[in-house]
This record gives structure tokens, sequence and C-alpha cells, in this order.
């Protein structure tokens, strides 16, 4: 079972992506399990959402404690929450930053070929026109993870939103995947050189 | 069709394939979700021969219920926690009167303190209301059991509580495969009221009844719920037939033959119960669950027989009666009279504390080596407790 963590501030949709991600683990013909971190949200209160993915029914119902990957919205959320909390150690890191890893200075909790950040907010505001983080980083979390295809990511997307948002959030979508894809392929070429 | 779907969206579809005539609420979360999906459709024209009543308090919401099934029509309505409270006493003159109201309550705790989240103290204080009630396992079953309860309801002229796990579960996106409405169509005949309030044939329905007949009345709604224990497993029978899964019934063991310890819930924590079970049974461990669905009428018959077995059970509940203990235990313990079997009953996931998979595991591990307390609450805070206590004393 693989299973995501997904840190946000109220307002950025944390709730939308969790489903979202479900959805494309559905379309490929999995089970999914989407749910929030229930309580009375605020807009720009720290918040978190769930999702389980898996090839068999999903029965356990606890919060995700131990994360196979986790995905942050918002990189101020660092001074607040630990995101890490649990993590396992084989475990992904998605950070919507335009600033690197290290930059972050979070070498430590992680990998470099698991652990990357994406300008998902700047790719947001180019194709959609919106902060709206949520949808774009699933394109990244399709390229950092393979759990599920890219293809998979814009169907659900397009079952959610319509017109000028699907559109916008398909194409901020592709070009995270894109910028993920091609991140990782300079940490294997740096591998390969090294 | 199968679909991944909120838990709330799913039961609102289901609802509107069971053609209500009457849908009444007033919006407390968690349920919020399932009034608002059936009030679109109302307006949107997908559900048709409907009228949904915009009310101003759960009380009016039960009143209304009351008024529109009393004049015939197929009546729903959905509340949770205070709500529920709020609207208790026309809650009482629904099953009194033998109105079949179908009502989802989905499933919170119950204030002072203040607390949104899910437990099963609103519902369980509706127990001896009269309806029956119906705890879901899943999103699947949650559906599922909204259309069989209106069967269930109309042919005994009873109202049916479906109790769903607030957020747990309303708020789960996950995969249902929603009734479809040439299924339920088969499945769910149109209402025949066995009576109906008509200007043209006025009658009186819920009038005063002196101590010469009241106690018979009374009666008479309490063969009426037992009835149910014959009913419920043939409704799920007839479910299974038409759209070919199993959801519903009385009680639903899970590798409870051979076991010596036998877990009993309700709800959505199943699930969980289910996974640590196996983990169990693959570490050696004799252990198996009974969920139980239909809490009233109580199956006393079947869960003796699927526990009689047992070494000891474990009850987990959601909700307990203060200066006592354990609520369904006590149910379980009438079923089980005489039969020399160790009882444990265990308070969790109060005002939304999880019900994790580590603490199961450590109190199931207690329980088999019978070091478990009779009565024990999951993951409290004894120091807490010590200290609170000690600093009122003064």
């Amino acid at each position: 079972m693989f299973q995501v963590r997904i840190h946000g501030r109220g307002g950025q949709g944390v709730v939308t992506a969790a489903e979202l991600l479900a959805q494309a683990a559905f379309d490929e013909g999995r089970h999914a399990q989407a749910f929030p971190s229930f309580g009375s949200e605020r807009t720009g209160a720290p918040v978190v959402a769930f999702c389980r993915i898996a090839d068999t029914e999903i029965r356990v119902r606890e919060p995700i404690m131990t994360p196979s990957a986790i995905i942050v919205q918002d990189e101020t959320l660092f001074q607040s929450v630990d995101v890490f909390n649990g993590l396992l150690p084989t475990g992904y890191v998605l950070i919507n930053s335009q600033r690197s890893v290290a930059e972050l200075g979070l070498l430590e909790f992680g990998s470099t070929e698991r652990f990357v950040t994406v300008p998902a907010t700047e790719l947001a505001m180019e194709h959609l026109g919106r902060p709206v983080p949520n949808a774009v980083l699933l394109g990244a979390f399709a390229a950092l993870t393979r759990v599920v295809s890219i293809q998979s990511v814009i169907d659900a997307i397009g079952k959610r939103f319509k017109g000028k948002l699907a559109e916008g959030n398909s194409a901020a979508a592709t070009a995270a995947h894109d910028f993920v894809t091609s991140a990782l392929g300079d940490q294997s070429k740096e591998k390969t050189h090294a | 069709m199968l679909k991944q779907i909120e838990g709330s969206k799913a039961v609102a579809e289901a609802v509107a394939c069971c053609r209500p005539e009457v849908i009444c609420a007033y919006p407390i979360s968690p349920q919020t979700h399932i009034v608002e999906g059936l009030s679109r459709m109302v307006k949107s024209g997908e559900l048709t021969g409907c009228e949904f009543v915009n009310v101003e308090s759960e009380f009016a919401a039960m009143s209304v219920a009351i008024g529109a099934s009393a004049t015939g029509a197929r009546t729903y309505t959905a509340t949770a926690s205070q709500g529920l409270l709020f609207m208790v006493e026309p809650v009482y003159n629904a099953s009194g009167m033998g109105l079949p109201i179908v009502m989802t309550v989905a499933n919170r705790a119950i204030g002072a303190p203040i607390n949104i989240w899910n437990d099963h103290g609103d519902s369980m204080s509706q127990r001896d209301s009269g309806w029956i009630q119906l705890y879901a396992e899943t999103n699947q079953e949650a559906a599922d059991l909204h259309v069989q309860a209106f069967r269930i309801a109309e042919e005994l002229s009873l109202p049916v509580m479906v109790c769903m796990d607030g957020f747990i579960l309303t708020h789960a996106f996950e995969q249902v495969d929603v009734p479809e409405q040439e299924q339920v169509d088969l499945f769910l005949p149109p209402y025949v009221p066995r009576q109906v309030l008509d200007p043209a044939n006025p009658i009186s329905i819920g009038a005063m009844v002196g101590p010469e007949a009241f106690m018979e009345v009374r009666y008479m709604t309490h063969v009426k719920t037992l009835q149910a224990l014959e009913l419920i497993p043939t409704v799920a029978e007839d479910f299974t037939a038409i759209f070919n899964r199993n959801s519903g019934g009385l009680i639903r063991p899970y590798l409870c033959d051979d076991a010596e310890t036998v877990v009993i819930a309700l709800g959505s924590m199943l699930g969980t119960i289910k996974d640590v079970i196996l983990e169990e049974r693959e570490r050696g461990t004799s252990i198996g669950v009974l969920g139980i669905i239909s809490f009233r009428p109580f199956p006393f018959d079947e869960v003796r027989e699927a526990l009689k077995s047992a070494k000891r059970i474990v009850v987990v509940e959601k909700a307990f009666q203060l200066g006592i203990g354990g609520i369904v235990s006590e149910n379980v313990a009438m079923a089980l009279s005489g039969l020399p079997i160790r009882s444990y009953t265990v308070i969790a996931g109060l005002g939304g504390r999880p019900i994790t998979k580590a603490s199961l595991h450590a109190l199931f591990d207690e329980a088999v080596r019978d070091e478990l307390k009779p009565l024990t609450f999951l993951d409290l805070d004894q120091e807490l407790v010590d200290r609170e206590l000690i600093r009122e004393k003064g």
C-alpha cells in the first residue's frame, strides 16, 4: 500500500489534491481512499489530507502515520509543522518551492532522488493565472513516484474541473511533471559522472 | 456504477434512487453534503416527484418528516450529534406512530465539551427510541443500507436510522458501487402506507391513549421491532440477488469460527480491526471479529450462536454509559447469559480520537493474555486525568 500525506494551508486545496490522486489511481484500476484530517478548517491554518493507494480493498481507517510520500504545498509550513513525522526511510518528499532542497536546509531529511522541489505556485500562475498549487503538484508527484501516470492525473483534473480551469491545471501539472523528470535526469547524470 | 466518490455523495445518490417524495433537513456537519446533494438533484430536476423542505431546526425537520410520512409520502431526513438531540421528542413520536421514515445519522460526539468529531454518542442515545438502527462498516454498505432501510421501514411500518461514522465515512473519497435506478426499482416497490392522513377520509394518528391501552400500544411496537430480526436478513438476501453483492443483514463474522478471542464492534472501525485481526492470525493468535449491523433490534440469537465457542470477547465501542460502562457490551452480555465466556469492554475513539492499528494490536495482545481490565479506555491519558482529579479536590 502506498500512503501519501499532503500538507498545506486552508484554502490551498489539500483535500482536492488527495481526491484527485485517488481518482487517478481508481482510473488505473486500483483501490484508493482519500480523506481529510477532520477539524475546523480556517483559511491559512495548517491542514492535512491523506490518500492511500493499493491493489486490493483498503479497510484501514487510521490516519496515515508512516507515509510513503509527503507533499508540502507551502514551504512556510516547516516552521510550524513536523511534516516529516513518520516518513518511511524509503519515502518520497515533494515540496512546492522555488528553492532547492539544499537552499531550504532540508538535505538531512532525504536522499536526493526521492526528494525534490518544484515551483508549483509559479507554474500555476503561468498556466492558470491563480496561485493554486494542489493539482500542479500531482504532475510532479507522478514524475517523482510513478505511482500514477501523468495521463491519469490529467484525466482526473478533467473530471474535477471544467473549461479553462481544467486546461490550465492540466498544462501546469504537465509542466511540473516535465520539471521533475528533468531534475531527476540531471541528478542521475551527475551521479554517473561522479 | 462503480465510482470514486465521497461517502456523503454516494448516500445522496442512493437515496435519490429510492424515489423519496419528501426530504426535509436542517444542515449539520458532517451530513450536510448528503442533503446538499439531494437538494441540488431536486432543484435541477434530476430527482423528480420530490419536495425538498428547508426547515428552521432539527425539531422541525423531524416534525415535517412525520407530517409528510403520515400523508403517505416516502420521507427522508438526515442529522447528527446535537441536531439529533434537538429532534428527540418527534423522533420518539415517529416510531410511536409507526411512520416508516428513513434517517441518516452521520455519527458524531455530543457536547459538552464542544466536539465536532466522530463517535457513537449521538445515535446510541436514541437506542431505545423505537427506531431500527443499522450501522454501516463502509461507504458501500452505507449506500446499500439506505436502499434496504426503505424496504425494512415500509414493510414493518417503523422508522429506520442508518448510522454511518461522521467524517471517517461521510468525508472519505473511495470506491463505491453506487446503486442504479433500474436495480433499486426492482428491489424497492412503491410505498403503500398502512394508513393515510387524508382530509377526505379523516382519521387520527398518534391520538391520546390512556392507561387502559398505552402498554398494549408500546408492546405492539416492541413486537414489530422484533419482526425486523426476521425481515432484515431476508431483505439483505433479496438485495444480494439484485445487486450481486453482500450488504446489510444482522451481523457479520470475520474469522470467527474457530477463534478463542472474538472482538465485537460496530461501524467503520471494523475495517481497521479486520486488518489487525488478519495480522494477529498470521502471528498465530486465535482471534476473529464480529461486526454488528443491526443494533436495534439486537440480534441476541445470532450473536450467541456466533460467540458460543469463544473463550473471551472484547467489545470495542465508541460510546459509553457514564457511571456504568459499555452499551454494546451490556447487550452482548445479555446474549451470552449463562455461557462461560470472559468479557472485556473497551471504550475507544471518543470525540474523534483515532483508533490505530498499533493500539489495537497492543489491546488484543493484552486481552489474549487475560491481562485486560474489565473496562478499558483505549489510549486514555491516565496521568492527565489523575492530575486533574487531584487539582479538582483542591
